[in-house]
């Protein structure tokens, strides 16, 4: 594998430092390795003046990066970016006024390689109403640029740097009051690329998650001012990837086909939170862990700190949709740190079946089935009591539909509905019986309320469970419908045709 | 602000100036500020938090577009056509207006903006007043219309905030927004003003040098040594106005005038 520099040169120097004269391949001197290679960092990332014509650098808006420089000497690149005030939409129907670099939040994708000589532009709109700097920190030098770009309003600044050391670095605003520039939205990321290039992918996308502080509570709709103090205490009303709720989301999810290999370019603006970075259903096989040279492998979570990037390289396997989240999960389903990666191909069920099995789990729901078995041998002696019956259904009503219809046979408002004092339940016995072992889908009307939801077939209890069951429901709350028999049981079972994959 | 209400304002604004351009000029009014001690956000030293601030006059309003036309006719040298990119102006200088002498329509009572401050200095120059210091307008604006001092007040700042917040959009009109207790209004929410000593500021361009304290860096550094390091919204002005140059100018920075605080022609106490 030759994604980096480090594992090629680690090889190379430690010929050199052991004076070995061979080195299988098949040898594995990692730990060695590890402790003695290193790429030399920035006294090794000056390769000289830039080569050739400038070069205008290509940027890219989130999710998208751009192409690989595929370059092999140092070259002069200008990049050019915009600072623009922009009221954008956070959440639906939720607006907030984003300062951005490039129009969007995250600002756009800066790529270059090791060793260019980078003359940097940026350009603040005349629409706006701050004055804003850059910091990259991919530059070496008094505040990563943040000291030679202060630039007012209708104004640009320039400045030169040397990308010395590789990695994916974090860019931000450093303007007074600095936290406040973060926290509305102006970060972005630039790679550094090896000299060597990185590894070719199928895919590359570029997340970045950013906390957001409104005065609004989440989702309260309207244009949100900025809220200090939340900053100040840092608890944020959003946490978001890509600086919107639907920014990865829909349609807007990104795309991969059954196979591929992706790489994610993800970073963290903060300002305040440190994100665990988690793709639901999938196994970083590599994370370029705080965006540096080395990489882990097999990795489930991988924390990107504020100010901080990793780069994530996984193999698609099955398709699907996976879930993109901070595993601070309230962050990701109460603050909209979530998105999505559609995966599209050939399903492989040697890797992954989808469901195969779904039946009934009683847990410690479960309880104690004596009255059942008193039941049946009753039933068998011809000596069976409706009582009996109660006592057996309820057993069985208790793991089985309690979870639903509730024990208390109310149900749920609106979901799922009542059997006590129902209408529906107690008016036709044998409906009753063929909802129980066909299931019910669709509206239905009981007690005079709508309800339109999807009750499962439990055709897998035997007729005298079934007759049981209802005899309970049908003689509990205050319903008085009288016993429920095996026969009649048998009759609907026989008559009505089960649904497919049900128990017959 | 509601869109009705822009509307109204502009159509007031539009009814008054079509009023006030058929004759008379009316004196800009000045109310006097009694002068005090204050915890400013920028120590002279760089340490000392507390300022004096004597008593001065302060405009009621910022200077309004159909101010600096009648200005510009006086003194042609500040047309645009003259003033512009020059060392005195950069190329946006009043770059709203269709010509040397014209407004748009409806500008007439809206603050004027795009103005360096080399022409603003010589504005309040010719109406027999100068720019205030920083420490004036901190000491004037810190003030709602209650309390002299309202800076503490987190809804004082949210409010001022939230006008950071919005997107550049359509000015207001000047003279809608409360008067604070000195009676002077539009110290926030409406523009961003020149101040006399604004190249003193020294705001570091990056927010977070950690440099030599005897220079009045602000920054995260800058905010801790700052006597009040949440106050944003007037660490906001410093910034803003610490970026621009002499000749600089912008569509949301305008400015007003301030005297010494003997009695003055059309002072009202």
């Amino acid at each position: 594998m030759k994604c980096f520099a480090a594992s090629v040169l680690t090889g190379f120097s430690l010929v050199l430092s052991l004076g070995l004269s061979a080195c299988s391949p098949n040898e594995k001197p990692a730990a060695l390795a590890a402790a003695s290679a290193d790429t030399g960092g920035s006294a090794k990332g000056d390769f000289g003046p830039p080569q050739g014509e400038p070069i205008k650098a290509v940027l890219t808006s989130p999710p998208l990066v751009p192409p690989a420089t595929g370059r092999k000497a140092p070259a002069k690149v200008i990049v050019e970016l915009e600072v623009r005030e922009l009221e954008k939409e956070i959440s639906e129907g939720v607006t907030y006024t984003l300062w951005t670099f490039g129009g969007t939040v995250p600002g756009s994708f800066i790529r270059v390689r090791q060793g260019d000589t980078v003359e940097f532009h940026l350009k603040n709109h005349p629409d706006s109403k701050m004055p804003h700097n850059i910091d990259l920190h991919g530059v070496t030098g008094p505040g990563g640029g943040a000291t030679s770009t202060f630039t007012a309003p209708g104004h640009g600044s320039q400045f030169t740097f040397k990308a010395l050391n590789a990695g994916l670095y974090v860019y931000h605003c450093a303007t007074a009051p600095v936290g406040m520039h973060v926290a509305n939205g102006m970060y972005g990321l630039i790679l550094v690329e090896p000299p060597e290039g990185l590894s070719k992918v199928d895919r590359e996308y570029y997340v970045m998650q950013g906390d957001f502080y409104t005065a609004g509570k989440y989702r309260e709709k309207g244009l949100q001012p900025f809220d200090m103090q939340k900053a100040i205490d840092e608890r944020p009303t959003y946490v978001l990837f890509n600086g919107s709720e639907s920014a990865l989301t829909g349609d807007n999810a990104i795309k991969a086909n059954v196979g591929e290999t992706v790489r994610l370019y993800v970073g963290n603006g903060g300002p305040n939170l440190v994100s665990s970075f988690h793709v639901i259903g999938e196994i970083f096989d590599k994370v370029w862990f705080e965006g540096g040279t080395k990489f882990q492998e097999n990795v489930q979570t991988t924390l990107i700190p504020a100010g901080g990037a990793a780069m994530a390289e996984f193999k698609t396997e099955v398709p699907g949709t996976y879930v993109i989240v901070d595993h601070s999960l309230f962050r990701a389903f109460n603050k909209g740190a979530l998105g999505m990666m559609k995966v599209e191909g050939p399903e492989n069920k040697a890797i992954y079946s989808g469901k195969e099995v779904d039946s009934t789990y009683l847990g410690d729901k479960k309880v104690d089935l004596t009255s059942v078995a008193i039941a049946t041998r009753a039933a068998a002696a011809g000596t069976l009591s409706l009582d009996m019956q109660v006592k057996a259904g309820g057993a069985l009503f208790n793991g089985a539909c309690s979870v639903c219809h509730q024990a208390n046979g109310e149900g749920l408002a609106g979901v799922f509905p009542p059997l006590a004092k129902s209408d529906y339940m107690t008016s036709d016995k044998s409906r009753a019986i063929a909802v129980v072992l066909n299931g019910l889908t669709g509206p239905i009307k009981v007690n005079g309320k709508d309800y339109n939801s999807v009750m499962p077939p439990m055709s897998q209890l035997a007729d005298d469970e079934v007759a049981n069951l209802l005899t309970y429901a049908g003689n509990s709350w205050g319903n008085r419908t009288g016993a429920f028999t095996a026969a009649e049981v048998a009759k609907v079972r026989a008559s009505t045709p089960r649904a497919k994959g049900a128990a017959h | 602000m509601a869109p009705n209400l822009k509307a109204w304002a502009t159509g007031i604004g539009w009814l008054l100036a079509t009023t006030l351009a058929v004759g008379q000029t009316l004196a800009p009014v000045y109310r006097v500020i009694p002068g005090g001690t204050m915890k400013t956000l920028l120590p002279p030293d760089g340490k000392q938090a507390a300022v004096t601030v004597r008593d001065f006059s302060m405009r009621v309003l910022p200077v309004t577009q159909r101010e600096f036309a009648q200005f510009v006719l006086r003194h042609p040298q500040w047309r645009k056509t003259r003033a512009a990119n020059s060392t005195l102006a950069d190329s946006q200088y009043l770059k709203s207006w269709p010509s040397d002498t014209e407004l748009g329509a409806a500008q007439a009572l809206l603050p004027v903006t795009d103005i360096s401050w080399f022409a603003a200095d010589a504005y309040c120059t010719s109406e027999g007043a100068r720019l205030p210091t920083w420490h004036q307008w901190e000491y004037a604006a810190a003030a709602d219309d209650k309390r002299t001092d309202a800076r503490s007040d987190p809804v004082w700042r949210g409010r001022i905030l939230a006008w950071y917040g919005q997107t550049s959009r359509a000015l207001p009109a000047v003279g809608l927004t409360a008067r604070n207790v000195y009676g002077i209004q539009d110290l926030h929410g409406v523009i961003w003003e020149w101040v006399d000593d604004f190249g003193a500021l020294m705001v570091s361009g990056d927010n977070r040098t950690q440099g030599d304290p005897d220079t009045l860096q602000f920054c995260g550094a800058g905010a801790l040594s700052a006597t009040d390091r949440e106050n944003y919204p007037v660490l906001m002005r410093i910034a803003m106005l610490s970026a621009m140059g002499a000749a600089s100018t912008n569509r949301n920075l305008g400015f007003r005038c301030v005297k010494d605080s003997k009695p003055v022609k059309g002072v009202k106490r």
